[in-house]
C-alpha cells in the first residue's frame, strides 16, 4: 500500500527527515515512536502533504502512485487520512456540513452519487457511534469550543466517515485522559479492516496498549533507529529514549532480532 | 469643479421648490424643510477633505445630475419578491421615498401605527410624537446628507409602537428604487418610536428594480422609550451601480434594548452612518454588521456609540469580506462621557481580504471620560488561514472550495445571530453564490 524510500524533508531549510524507509501493507498497524524532535510528526505531515515541508530527496509510492506529486486534497480523496495532533477549529461551519462536504467530495471523486443532507444525517448518526459522539456535536462549529478529548474524538469520527485506506494518527493520544483514550482507541480498532492500514505516531507506549501495532519503528534524529514488534514499545517504555541515543550506532539490530 | 458642484446644488434647489409645492405640510415641518435646504446649500455634499469622509469620495454623486424623485403614480411593480415570508401582512413598501399604500400590506399590523410621515404630522393623534422626534437625532445642521434628506421630506414612514404592545411578527419596510428612469435620487425617511415596554422586530431592506445608476440618501430615526425592545435588521441590497448613503440614529431610553444588524451587500458606493445614544441608565445595544464587497464596490460604515449615562452596555461586531478590488472603510467611535460609570463597551471589527487588490481602512476609536468602565476594542485584517485551509484539504476538500467554506464560516458569526430564518437562508445563499459555492 505504502512504500517510503529514502525520504528526506526540510522545513525552512532545516532538514528534519534524513532518509526514512518504511513499507506498510494492507491490514497492518505500524507505530512510529521517538523522542520529541525526532521527526515523527514531520513524517505524518509530509505524508498528508503539508505545504510548509519540502521533500528534498526520496520517494513515496502509495497504491502504485507517486504520493508526493498529489496535492493534499487529492491524497485525501484517494484514501489518505491524517488525524491531527492539534485539530483546527473552523468557526461558522457546522460539523455536519463539513463532514458531508468532505464525504461528497470523495464520492464525486469515485464517481459515486452524493448524499443529500437527510441521507447523510443517517450515515453520520451511524458513524458517530464508533466514537460515542453525541448528536449535539454535529450542529456545532467544527472543533470550536471542543475540549481536547472531543477534538480527538472528532478526528476519529471524520476517519469513520471518510473510511480511509491509510490513516495516519498524529499523537492522537496526547491530552487524552484514560477514558477518552479508551473511546478513541476503541473507535480506531473498529475501523480497522483487512483492506486498510494505520500508522500510529506516538511518543508514549500507552496508546499501543489499546491499538496494538504489528510493527514499531523508532525515529531518532530524522532516521529510523530501531524497528521491531510491539515488544519494542514496551522496552522503550521501560528504558526511555535516552537508551536509544547511546545505542543508535548499532543500527537495526532490533529489526534483525524481530525478524 | 466648484461651478459643477454649484450647478448640481441648483438642480436640487429647483427640485426642492417643486417638491415643497406639490407636497405641502404643516407649518413647522415646512420650516424644517426650508432650513434644511438652506443648510444643504451651505454645506453641500461631504468631501474627502473632511476627516469623516477621508476614504469615501462622494464627488461622483455631487457631479452627476441626479433628479430627485417625484411621487410615483400607481405602480405596476411587483414588490412581493422582496418580502420575507415571516413578514406577511406586516410589510410596508416605500417606492423612491414615497410610501405606497397599494404595495403595502398592513393586515397583520392592527396594534401599531404605520402611516405616511406627512399624514402623521397632520394627524392630531401623532403630531406631538412626530414633532418631538423628527429631525432630532439625525440633525441636519452639520450634516449635508441629513440636510438634503430632510429638505426632501415629502413622505416616508412613521412607525409607532404603543406602550406595552408586543409585536410578535417582524415588520418589514422595503425601500424600493424604481429605476425605470435613470439617475433618480430618492430620500427615504423613517421614524420609529417604540413606547414604554413595547417590543418589535423591524427589517429594513434597500432594493431596486434594475441595475441603473441611482442615488439613495436615506435617514432612519429610532426612539426607544423606557423598557422598549427593538430588534432591527438592515439589508442593503442596492444595485451594484447605485450610490447609497444612509443614516441610522437611535436614542435609547432607560433599560431599553436595541439589537441591530446591518448587512451591506450592494451599491457601487455605500456609506452607512449609525449612531446610538445611550442617554438613560440601564440601556443596552448590539450594533453588528457584515459587509461583503467585490470588484468596483466601495462600502463605508461609520458608527458612533455614545455612552452618556451609567450602567449601559454596548456590543459591536462588524465583519467585512472583500474580494477583487473591493474597498471598505470601518470607523467606529465609542464615547464614554463623564459620569457614565459602569459602562461596558465592546467593539470588534474583523476583515477578510480574499484578493491582494482588496483594501480596507479600519479605525476603532475609544474616548473615555469616566474611570470605572470596562471597554475593549480591536480591529483585524487578515487573509484565509493556511493551516485551516490545509486541514480542509486533508479531508478531500479542494482549495477553492475550502476557501469558500472558510469565508462562509467567517460571515456566519454575524449571519448566525440573525433570528429570522429566511434572512439567514438568503444571506447564506448570497455569500455562497458570491463565492461560487453551493453547500446544499
Amino acid at each position: 500500500m505504502l512504500e517510503i524510500r529514502n525520504l528526506h524533508a526540510a522545513i525552512d531549510g532545516n532538514e528534519i527527515l534524513k532518509g526514512i524507509n518504511l513499507t506498510v501493507k494492507k491490514g497492518e498497524i505500524h507505530a512510529i515512536m521517538g523522542p520529541n524532535g525526532s521527526g515523527k510528526s514531520t513524517l505524518a505531515k509530509v505524508l498528508a502533504g503539508h505545504p510548509q515541508y519540502e521533500v528534498t530527496a526520496g520517494e513515496v509510492i502509495y497504491e502504485g502512485r507517486n504520493l508526493l506529486e498529489m496535492p493534499p486534497d487529492e491524497r485525501a480523496r484517494e484514501g489518505v487520512f491524517m488525524a491531527f495532533q492539534y485539530p483546527i477549529e473552523v468557526p461558522g461551519v457546522s460539523n455536519a456540513q463539513f463532514l458531508r462536504l468532505a464525504y461528497n467530495e470523495k464520492r464525486k471523486h469515485l464517481s459515486e452519487d452524493e448524499l443529500d443532507p437527510l441521507e447523510f444525517k443517517d450515515l453520520l448518526k451511524e458513524r458517530a457511534k464508533v466514537v460515542e459522539m453525541d448528536a449535539s456535536f454535529m450542529t456545532r462549529s467544527v472543533n470550536e469550543g471542543f475540549s481536547g478529548g472531543e477534538k480527538k474524538r472528532n478526528e476519529i469520527l471524520q476517519m469513520a466517515v471518510l473510511e480511509p485506506k491509510l490513516a495516519i494518527l498524529d499523537e492522537t493520544d496526547s491530552g487524552l485522559d484514560i477514558d477518552a483514550l479508551r473511546v478513541v482507541a476503541g473507535g480506531v480498532n473498529k475501523l480497522l479492516t483487512p483492506d486498510n492500514a494505520i500508522i500510529v505516531v506516538t511518543h508514549y507506549q500507552r496508546l499501543l496498549n489499546y491499538i496494538v501495532p504489528d510493527f514499531v519503528h523508532v525515529l531518532s534524529n530524522g532516521r529510523i533507529a530501531r524497528e521491531g514488534g510491539k515488544e519494542l514499545a514496551l522496552e522503550l517504555e521501560a528504558r526511555g529514549y535516552d537508551w536509544l541515543k547511546t545505542s543508535t550506532q548499532s543500527g537495526t539490530e532490533s529489526l534483525n532480532a524481530a525478524n | 469643479m466648484v461651478t459643477e458642484l454649484a450647478k448640481t446644488e441648483n438642480n436640487y434647489q429647483a427640485a426642492f421648490r417643486v417638491a415643497r409645492e406639490s407636497n405641502s405640510t404643516v407649518p413647522w415641518l415646512e420650516l424644517v424643510r426650508s432650513s434644511a435646504m438652506d443648510r444643504f446649500e451651505q454645506l453641500g455634499f461631504p468631501t474627502v477633505h473632511g476627516e469623516e469622509w477621508k476614504y469615501t469620495n462622494l464627488a461622483p454623486v455631487a457631479k452627476e445630475s441626479f433628479a430627485p424623485a417625484i411621487r410615483p403614480s400607481a405602480s405596476a411593480i411587483d414588490a412581493s419578491q422582496f418580502v420575507y415570508p415571516e413578514t406577511a401582512g406586516a410589510h410596508l413598501v416605500v417606492v423612491n421615498g414615497f410610501l405606497s399604500e397599494q404595495l403595502s400590506d398592513k393586515s397583520n399590523l392592527e396594534n401599531v401605527v404605520a402611516i405616511d410621515l406627512l399624514s402623521a404630522v397632520a394627524d392630531a393623534r401623532y403630531n406631538k410624537i412626530a414633532r418631538a422626534y423628527l429631525a432630532r437625532n439625525a440633525g441636519y445642521h452639520d450634516n449635508g446628507l441629513a440636510a438634503l434628506n430632510t429638505a426632501f421630506l415629502q413622505s416616508g414612514l412613521f412607525l409607532w409602537i404603543p406602550k406595552n404592545v408586543r409585536v410578535e411578527a417582524p415588520i418589514q419596510v422595503t425601500f424600493l428604487t424604481d429605476a425605470s428612469e435613470p439617475y433618480v435620487a430618492s430620500f427615504p425617511r423613517l421614524l420609529v418610536v417604540a413606547e414604554e415596554n413595547s417590543s418589535a422586530t423591524l427589517i429594513e431592506t434597500f432594493v431596486s428594480t434594475s441595475d441603473q445608476q441611482y442615488f439613495t440618501n436615506s435617514v432612519a430615526e429610532i426612539v426607544l422609550r423606557e423598557g422598549a425592545r427593538l430588534e432591527h435588521y438592515r439589508m442593503q441590497r442596492e444595485s451594484n451601480e447605485a450610490f447609497h448613503t444612509s443614516i441610522t440614529s437611535a436614542e435609547l431610553g432607560r433599560s431599553s434594548s436595541y439589537d441591530t444588524t446591518s448587512i451591506n451587500l450592494g451599491g457601487r458606493l455605500s456609506r452607512h452612518d449609525i449612531s446610538v445614544v445611550l442617554d438613560h441608565e440601564g440601556a443596552e445595544c448590539w450594533v453588528d454588521g457584515l459587509y461583503l464587497v467585490g470588484t468596483d464596490q466601495h462600502t463605508d460604515t461609520h458608527s458612533v456609540i455614545d455612552h452618556q449615562q451609567p450602567h449601559c452596555n454596548s456590543h459591536q461586531l462588524y465583519k467585512g469580506i472583500l474580494d477583487g478590488n473591493g474597498r471598505a472603510v470601518f470607523n467606529g467611535k465609542i464615547y464614554v462621557r463623564e459620569g457614565a460609570q459602569k459602562t461596558d463597551a465592546m467593539q470588534t471589527n474583523k476583515n477578510l481580504l480574499l484578493s491582494p487588490q482588496a483594501r480596507v481602512d479600519t479605525k476603532p476609536q475609544l474616548e473615555i471620560y469616566a474611570d470605572d468602565v470596562k471597554c475593549a476594542h480591536g480591529a483585524a485584517v487578515g487573509q484565509i488561514d493556511q493551516e485551516e485551509l490545509f486541514y480542509l484539504e486533508t479531508r478531500g476538500i479542494n482549495p477553492e472550495l475550502g476557501r469558500s467554506l472558510l469565508t462562509y464560516g467567517f460571515a456566519e458569526e454575524v449571519i448566525g445571530k440573525i433570528k429570522i430564518d429566511s434572512i439567514r437562508a438568503q444571506l447564506d445563499e448570497i455569500v455562497l453564490r458570491q463565492l461560487n459555492t453551493n453547500l446544499e
